[in-house]
């Protein structure tokens, strides 16, 4: 009797066990399977033209060009949009936890704030993002998506900053006080430049999600075949560009929408691996 | 010197406006998007453009059901999908694997929350969507492949990563002492798993649970790629439904040309940030209910 329980025990285990690697193992292979595809289906189609032209006349029936004006478009769009999250999102994450006691109400509210943005989703941004262009009278632009995004990559980058800054010893900003230095010249040139590598993985996550997102930008960016040369101008951008290609009805045009997905894929995959390498450097800055 | 501390007294006036600007920064957007969807409200009443399924914009018939049915459908499809693998990983992460193992899994998990939603939708498109359809075929019926089935398997893909992130901090954070004490009464390590350790961290896994829930619920642009769009309440697993934020994508377009409709639209848009912090805050209750029971 004793023994038989034993078994059943021993059973529910090794089946356990085995359900985890299974579920482990989708994963891990749903990852591996999505760049797999991605890069069999979209290299085939990739070429030196695609990355250094813009479209040419007739380029969506499957004429001549390239996705050049894409992927400055979004290069822009991320670098700018990232830019203004961080002016903004920078200085209130220092608030928190320098100027304000970093577990009294100031900090809580900014942080349930930040958490409630986290979690809207993104054609939420865009359909606000309409919303306001139509009411000062813009247009779809760069400007105006740069503004959606830094918008949707705002709480992104304070949540993983204020992780960042939390984990600063208060000792360090205490010893800089007590030299004579004030808060400002504190938080800039010794919390700052201590938390270093880990505002920069915050920063290229948040670059990452940004250029990725489609639905933020949808309503917002436009889309054109040209560079933009001024934020009033309407502006590609390669999630975008992937979305209109696969919609028409032309193989070749499909091709170059799969080759497209392989370049943001990679794109994607090369900023978070930048990202990994100056967390890791920020591990082993910390200070136990 | 003096220039010091005035310096320092503007960055602190500066940084305190950011602040309170970050505070309140969702209140534009609801009141934005509740402004803009009063007229459609206006001529009809709230519960019928919520549960009529009559969507004919030229007549000025707004029903959300169908999108609202196909939303509900896909996100507790691909749930029912997601939650048993990532809980599984979850767990195998925490209490099971070596340390070795963590290394190398934690980062592909991390890059595959961190892929494009519309790098989903493409890999959707060339592969699970012809696998639907094959599926159906050996059913014995016809389906296109684009099915709330694809939107659900894609969508389940993208929520994983997500689950198994805030499942696995839930996890780490029960105290090792309450494993040990379990394994020195005698207990096998998914005894202990099961009866001690799931029991306690259970309301951090349904805040998981249930922020994986919200993020599904306004996951755009992937399943609008392979779901189908047709706007009619589903009834298999092999038809066609059409998600409230697919709408909203699809029509962005020609919403200024019809009366009323960039109303409803908006509307559809504020249904949808309302449903989600309504998400958001549930699992943060949870979450703070289960750390006041811990402390």
């Amino acid at each position: 009797m004793k023994s038989g329980r034993m078994d059943l025990r021993g059973l529910e285990e090794t089946v356990m066990r085995g359900l985890m690697w299974l579920a482990l193992c989708l994963v891990a292979g749903s990852l591996l399977l999505i760049v797999a595809v991605i890069a069999i289906r979209g290299l085939p189609s990739l070429s030196l033209a695609m990355l250094t032209q813009t479209p040419r006349g007739g380029y969506y029936l499957g004429k001549e060009g390239g996705i050049l004006n894409a992927i400055v478009g979004s290069l822009y769009l991320g670098a700018a949009a990232t830019g203004v999250a961080l002016a903004i999102g920078l200085p209130v994450v220092l608030y928190i936890n320098l100027y304000a006691r970093s577990s009294g109400l100031t900090a809580r509210m900014v942080r349930f704030s930040m958490d409630v943005l986290w979690g809207i989703p993104s054609i939420v941004y865009g359909a606000f993002g309409f919303i306001v262009m139509t009411a000062v009278g813009l247009r779809a632009s760069l400007g105006a998506a740069i503004v959606t995004v830094s918008l949707f990559e705002l709480p992104i980058m304070v949540r993983a900053m204020d992780e960042v800054l939390r984990l600063v010893p208060r000792e360090i900003g205490e010893a800089s006080a007590s030299l004579g230095a004030t808060r400002l010249e504190t938080a800039w040139r010794v919390i700052v430049r201590q938390a270093m590598p880990g505002l920069i993985t915050a920063t290229l996550v948040a670059f990452g999600r940004g250029i990725g997102d489609t639905a933020a930008v949808l309503f917002t960016a436009g889309f054109t075949d040209r560079i933009p040369t001024s934020p009033g101008q309407p502006a590609a951008t390669l999630p975008l560009a992937i979305f209109f290609q696969l919609g028409t009805p032309f193989p070749e045009v499909q091709g170059r929408a799969y080759a497209a997905a392989a370049v943001l894929t990679f794109l994607v995959l090369g900023v978070s691996l930048l990202a990994r390498f100056f967390a890791g450097r920020f591990a082993r800055n910390t200070v136990k | 010197m003096n220039l010091r501390l005035v310096r320092d007294r503007a960055a602190r006036r500066g940084f305190q406006a950011l602040t309170v600007l970050c505070c309140v920064l969702v209140l534009p957007i609801l009141g934005g998007l509740a402004i803009r969807s009063g007229p459609v409200l206006k001529t009809q009443p709230l519960w019928r453009v919520l549960f009529s399924s009559d969507w004919s914009p030229t007549q000025g018939q707004f029903g959300l059901l169908p999108f609202l049915a196909g939303t509900v459908y896909v996100t507790l499809l691909a749930m029912l999908i997601a939650v048993p693998v990532s809980l599984l990983t979850a767990i195998f992460l925490s209490e099971y694997a070596s340390r070795r193992v963590c290394r190398c899994v934690l980062p592909l998990v991390d890059v595959l929350s961190g892929i494009p939603s519309v790098i989903y939708g493409v890999w959707g498109t060339l592969l699970i969507v012809p696998a639907v359809s094959a599926l159906a075929g050996l059913g014995g019926s016809y389906s296109s492949g684009y099915c709330l089935l694809s939107g659900a398997l894609v969508l389940s893909v993208m929520v994983c990563p997500f689950i198994i992130h805030v499942a696995r901090e839930v996890l780490a954070a029960v105290p090792r002492g309450v494993r040990e004490a379990s394994l020195s009464l005698g207990a096998g390590k998914w005894q202990t798993v099961k009866r001690v350790v799931l029991r306690r961290a259970f309301p951090g896994i349904v805040a998981a649970v249930v922020l994986g829930l919200s993020r599904a619920f306004g996951e755009t642009i992937a399943v609008l790629m392979v779901v189908g769009n047709v706007p009619v309440v589903p009834r298999s697993l092999f038809d066609p439904a059409y998600p409230l934020p697919a709408l909203l994508a699809n029509n962005y377009g020609e919403m200024m040309s019809v009366p009323l409709y960039d109303s409803a639209l908006l509307f559809a848009a504020l249904a949808l940030l309302v449903m989600v912090v309504a998400f958001n805050l549930a699992a943060k209750a949870v979450l703070g209910l289960a750390r006041s029971e811990a402390a």
